[in-house]
């Protein structure tokens, strides 16, 4: 059977020149980067190496790249320690209502400390509107965190704009990178953020390894106490394999990043204009032409998410969702309600996220294979028996 | 594969999908906050199910329910099929993932809905009296967001502990201090 993975958002291949850098360090380099001896300072070469080419993705300082364990932890690490780092005078949030659960879960974990919040809106299409984080900053705000694109609707935030609102009021910006970082340019001193986090697995890299970028001067409380790995911030023992993917994969994705997203551009707008011609309801979410290169999304009228899943899973697709019934939690998506998407709707949430190996035939076999499964699905929906009743009349 | 051979045979070729044009009974349950939502209609012929159908909109394990508890459903008198209960139709799919257990429920209540709709619409033919709002009520006593049976219009939830209200707009019953109508989606006034 035809196989076409369309969910790079969940998990992305490992370049094979990734996994040629990172096998020595699973291998005989196995020195440990705060050892004196040779062995050690082979690895703390590696680990440095790495960092300088994180560094060079968005253009930062080798020394403003602190290692984590996943984007999440990033998150976590920012959100927690920038807002602690501040908290005898600040103890307000700002944070906008798609964020990823990494950065709103630790906006309510920090409300133990005495920290409050507030949920900047998004509008139909999933962009924050900067006039509203204008609006929602206090004399006491430690942080504002607003996502840079969303894995779920791929809407790319206007963040410079954000920024420069951020900087006259001369609160801290932290952005959640994860799903942006490899797959469009990113400039750290054009963005004018204090705060980066980023994953390798976005962009074929390794599981397991993320990193935070912190302005050089920012203040941060320690996420891992202990040694004095990651400047005394992050404590433990590096991830040396890991670090060492992440830091080949930021290489890799620099240098392919504008022919790249030129070409699944055009893959993803094939997609985003065919699939509603070959089936009707089916909506576009997340803006238009705002959007990452690689990324589709949609909401199906009438069905919902995992039924959908399943039966392209049965013809050798791998997609996502964000319906409720695909969530362990058995919540719809927190980032589509908040774009004013009803429940119902969103059940019927679909997301295809592509990568440089993506072809237009595989594109073409997702749009043979798609109208039959919704017709299928849809003879069994009682919502859509409804809504054909109510036509007829 | 997160469910067993049998609930994926049930979802790749559901049993007896559709709506029985003159029924004798219809139910449903659930609504698409929680993800599922399940009609079934019946026709009765000397006390037993003579046929069974059913629509779903829901996930793999709401498909497959549904169409299992048609199929046992169909044969059966009205009392045993009141008796087929959730664990039975778990039990009966080779074991359902503890979070889609809900499901499961909802297939043995839309049936039993189905069931006393047609036996109430018997006991009007016999007995015509004001009776229409019943239907009504006994949609509203399900809690939106996990479907368990509520005993009065507003309060907590006894199955999942959700305090609920009636939304302004709509009138449904919806999560006190939400920010959204759990059924039509209106911004809610915080308190």
């Amino acid at each position: 059977m035809k196989r076409v993975y369309l969910d790079h958002i969940a998990a992305t291949p490992l370049d094979p020149q990734v996994v040629e850098a990172m096998l020595p360090y699973l291998r005989e380099k196995y020195g440990n980067p705060q050892s004196l001896h040779s062995a050690g300072q082979e690895a703390l070469a590696a680990v440095q190496e790495a960092r300088s080419r994180v560094a060079r993705l968005i253009g930062a300082e080798e020394n403003e790249i602190f290692f984590t364990s996943s984007g999440s932890e990033a998150n976590n690490f920012a959100v927690k320690g920038m807002a602690l780092a501040r908290r005898d005078r600040s103890q307000h949030l700002v944070v906008s209502a798609i964020e990823h659960q990494s950065v709103l879960h630790s906006a309510k974990s920090l409300e133990k400390f005495g920290f409050s919040s507030t949920l900047v809106p998004v509008d139909r299409d999933g962009l924050v509107d900067p006039e509203d984080i204008k609006r929602a900053l206090k004399k006491e705000t430690a942080l504002v965190s607003v996502i840079l694109a969303s894995s779920e609707v791929g809407t790319i935030e206007p963040l410079a704009e954000i920024a420069r609102i951020c900087r006259s009021a001369g609160i801290p910006l932290h952005s959640d990178a994860v799903a942006a970082a490899g797959s469009i340019p990113l400039d750290i001193r054009e963005l004018d953020v204090d705060a980066l986090s980023l994953a390798a697995d976005q962009f074929s890299g390794p599981k397991g390894s993320g990193a935070l970028f912190l302005r050089k001067g920012m203040r941060i409380l320690p996420f891992i106490d202990g040694g004095i790995q990651e400047g005394g911030r992050r404590s433990g023992t590096e991830n040396v394999a890991g670090i060492v993917g992440m830091g080949k994969a930021a290489e890799l994705a620099l240098t392919k990043l504008a022919e790249r997203g030129e070409r699944l551009r055009s893959l993803r707008d094939r997609l985003i204009e065919h699939l509603p011609q070959k089936v009707d309801r089916v909506n576009l979410t997340g803006h238009r032409e705002k959007r990452l290169p690689h990324h589709a999304s949609f909401c199906v009228e009438f069905i919902e998410g995992e039924s959908m899943l399943l039966n392209l899973d049965m013809k050798g697709i791998a997609a996502s969702s964000g319906s409720a019934c695909t969530s362990r939690a058995l919540k719809a998506s927190h980032v589509l309600l908040a774009m004013g998407i009803d429940h119902a709707l969103a059940q019927g949430s679909l997301v295809f996220s592509l990568i440089d190996s993506t072809t237009a035939e595989d594109i073409d076999y997702l749009l043979d294979v798609f109208p039959p499964i919704i017709d299928r699905l849809r003879k069994m929906s009682p919502l859509y028996t409804k809504f054909l009743e109510e036509n007829e009349k | 594969m997160i469910y067993t051979d049998k609930v994926m045979d049930h979802f790749q070729n559901p049993r007896n999908v559709g709506v029985i044009k003159d029924a004798d009974g219809t139910g449903q349950v659930g609504n698409p906050v929680c993800g599922d939502m399940m009609t079934f209609s019946i026709k009765v012929k000397d006390n037993k199910l003579e046929d069974v159908k059913f629509q779903t909109f829901g996930c793999g394990a709401a498909i497959a329910v549904s169409s299992i508890v048609s199929e046992m459903a169909i044969g059966k008198t009205l009392e045993e099929a009141m008796k087929i209960t959730n664990e039975i139709v778990a039990q009966e799919l080779g074991g359902l993932p503890k979070n889609k257990l809900h499901c499961s429920n909802l297939g043995a209540d839309a049936l039993h809905a189905a069931i006393e709709d047609y036996k109430k619409k018997e006991k009007d033919e016999a007995a015509p009296g004001p009776e229409k709002e019943k239907v009504q009520k006994s949609k509203e006593c399900h809690c939106p967001y996990c479907d368990g049976p509520l005993e009065g219009i507003e309060g907590i939830c006894s199955s999942c502990h959700v305090d609920l209200e009636k939304c302004p707009h709509c009138g449904n019953l919806t999560k006190k201090g939400g920010e959204k109508c759990a059924k039509c989606g209106a911004a809610l006034e915080p308190e």
